[in-house]
């Protein structure tokens, strides 16, 4: 059980990574950073069965963490929005910076 | 069988968090303060003038508890000189970033007291990461510090190019935190525990240094710190971050925040993985050596000066990234000592950023053009800070020394790293391209006869850059005020052991020659 779950998390992080490289809208880019952090939750809860409770206490501490990065992160992208009346990033290249 | 999970503190180690709390505590009650009235110039002030009070507590804090409490090598907390100078630096800087950023407030009539209570947030993030000694802990206090830096860099709310940074630093930030966050759970599935002594025992006691899952973690929180310290292949979104945030706040990006995460970085890598130190070793000195290269030559073609001080801040974390590849307790304190000039440098020269800069225009370097002929002072000072950056000897004080102290431990590490300090000490060379080049414009150049008229340099800005300007010569002359505690800094459980020769516990003092010199 233990291999199947790290593949899967494996799987989903490669996914969340691909998606905040090509994708162009900032909202699905944070849903894909919001991805990989579920992918990493899923590797700490696996890895908690077979060491005890410490994986499962992290995984708290990511979830909390990542709900008060969306409220900043929302609001940000609201922000720019106000200026622009677009989430999109085409002018931004990510992966140029 | 001990738990596997253990947050407790000691109980004679109780008192080790009192400084960080004094913070926290204190912050919250100001964000309570800073809603109370309405926004106003002078609500503003006052909240920030409470801000830099509680910075100095927090100061005498951590000056007491570095001389009462001893060191301890167990708890997640950790206890040593190491942590309480970092925490030092930190606070030094936030005072720095406060005492400008009212200043600035007043000038760009931005009235939001929050300003002030988000950098202390910050600031209480940063002190955590000084002193985890637990991967759960280095995770919430960068968080804690990046959720806070990102609000900052988006709090000009009118400019579009703020929002714009802020939106960059945001999904990047929390692309990079996920990387980091996959590393720390690879790890803790290699090793089954998340403290850092612990790990290093579980490595030792089950020959895990050849892990796959334990290599990949730690290529992982590679990645991760990559992205927080802006080293090479991940610096992408730093010119542009520095360069839509307000002024005092990319200050404060570029010297505390990078400072904070330099100094977990360090622990996480000296305390954690020294068993390690073959695998990772040829992976930080590659991206030191990129990063000192890429961020020098790029600085070279910067006429936009913000730009051209996030390209240096780059290149200086390539410099930083050498002591850590280093990976022995004197490099350690080569690199506290390093910080310290760094920030002392940084904000004295974002300090000259603010006085030139009016309306919402960034400051080219021509902007500065003649500044000796009208402003021989601000001129100076500017020298001071750029020739600090360069690591020029005597008039850079501080700067030159905090680069001999790296390269000395470079030399003098168990396996000397002779290919580092010579990137290192000829990339000094190529940035003198674009340090002297601003020192050049400032003396040589007339000043233009339709150059809009400096303004008159606010109280506090002054105070932060004479205070930045005499502490980096006077550091320059006696750098022994400062080494004497970042000496004693190290604990002796960060001298890696295992099958590296152990090296013998650095000084960090200047070989007779360079004290000489320096005077």
């Amino acid at each position: 059980m233990l291999a199947e779950s790290l593949f899967f998390s494996a799987v989903l992080f490669t996914i969340g990574v691909v998606g905040v490289l090509t994708r162009r809208n900032a909202i699905i880019i944070f849903m894909c950073v919001e991805l990989m952090l579920n992918a990493v939750n899923l590797t700490f809860v696996a890895f908690a069965q077979v060491y005890g409770a410490a994986g499962q206490v992290f995984v708290f501490f990511v979830m909390t963490v990542a709900a008060a990065e969306a409220a900043v992160g929302l609001a940000i992208i609201i922000a720019l929005f106000r200026h622009r009346q677009t989430v999109n990033l085409s002018n931004i290249n990510l992966l140029k910076g | 069988m001990r738990p596997f999970f253990d947050l407790s503190i000691p109980s004679h180690l109780s008192a080790a968090l009192v400084p960080d709390l004094i913070l926290m505590g204190g912050a919250m009650i100001l964000l309570l303060v800073a809603v109370w009235r309405r926004e106003s110039s002078e609500h503003q002030r006052f909240v920030g003038m409470l801000s830099i009070g509680l910075c100095v507590v927090t100061m005498a804090a951590v000056w007491i508890m570095m001389n009462r409490l001893g060191t301890a090598t167990d708890g997640p907390i950790a206890v040593d000189n190491f942590r309480w100078m970092a925490d030092l630096v930190i606070l030094l800087g936030t005072i720095a970033a406060l005492a400008l950023g009212i200043d600035d407030n007043d000038r760009s009539g931005t009235t939001t007291a929050e300003t002030h209570v988000l950098i202390l947030l910050a600031s209480s993030g940063m002190m955590l990461l000084a002193g985890a000694r637990d991967l759960m802990i280095v995770f919430l206090g960068i968080e804690l510090m990046s959720v806070a830096s990102y609000a900052l860099a988006g709090i000009n709310r009118r400019s579009e190019r703020s929002a714009e940074g802020a939106l960059k630093y945001f999904l990047l930030g929390a692309f990079s935190t996920a990387f980091l966050l996959y590393g720390i759970a690879l790890v803790y599935g290699a090793t089954g525990t998340t403290g850092l002594h612990e790990i290093r025992m579980r490595v030792l006691e089950h020959g895990l240094s050849t892990s796959p899952i334990l290599l990949i973690g730690i290529a992982m929180l590679l990645v991760g710190f990559g992205f927080k310290v802006s080293t090479v292949p991940f610096h992408m979104w730093a010119p542009d971050v520095y360069d839509g945030s307000p002024n005092p706040v990319t200050a404060y990006m570029a010297a505390t925040v990078k400072a904070a995460a330099f100094v977990a970085f360090l622990r996480v890598w000296l305390e954690a993985f020294p068993s390690e130190f073959g695998s990772w070793h040829r992976a930080v000195a590659g991206l030191a050596i990129a990063t000192m290269i890429i961020g020098n030559a790029i600085g070279l073609q910067q006429r936009n000066l913000k730009r051209l001080l996030a390209y240096s801040s780059i290149a200086h974390a390539g410099s930083i990234l050498v002591a850590i590849a280093v990976g022995t307790t004197q490099g350690a304190s080569a690199m506290l000592f390093y910080l310290l000039a760094y920030t002392l440098a940084t904000f004295g020269a974002f300090a000259v950023i603010i006085v030139m800069s009016h309306a919402d225009a960034p400051v080219m370097t021509a902007d500065l053009n003649g500044l000796w002929t009208v402003r021989p002072w601000l001129a100076v000072a500017m020298t001071v800070f750029l020739l600090s950056l360069m690591g020029f000897p005597i008039a850079g004080g501080a700067g030159f020394l905090a680069k001999w102290y790296i390269v000395n431990a470079a030399l003098q590490a168990p396996a000397p790293q002779y290919a580092l300090s010579i990137v290192l000490v000829l990339t000094t060379v190529i940035s003198a391209g674009y340090y002297l080049y601003v020192v050049m414009l400032m003396f040589m150049r007339p000043r233009s006869l339709d150059a809009p008229a400096v303004p008159a340099t606010r109280s506090l800005t002054q105070a932060v850059m004479v205070a930045c300007a005499a502490l980096i010569l006077v550091l320059g002359i006696a750098p022994d005020l400062v080494l004497r505690y970042a000496n004693v800094g190290i604990p002796s459980t960060m001298v890696p052991r295992g099958p590296r020769p152990v090296g013998t516990p650095g000084t960090g003092q200047a070989p007779p020659a360079a004290t000489a010199l320096a005077r």
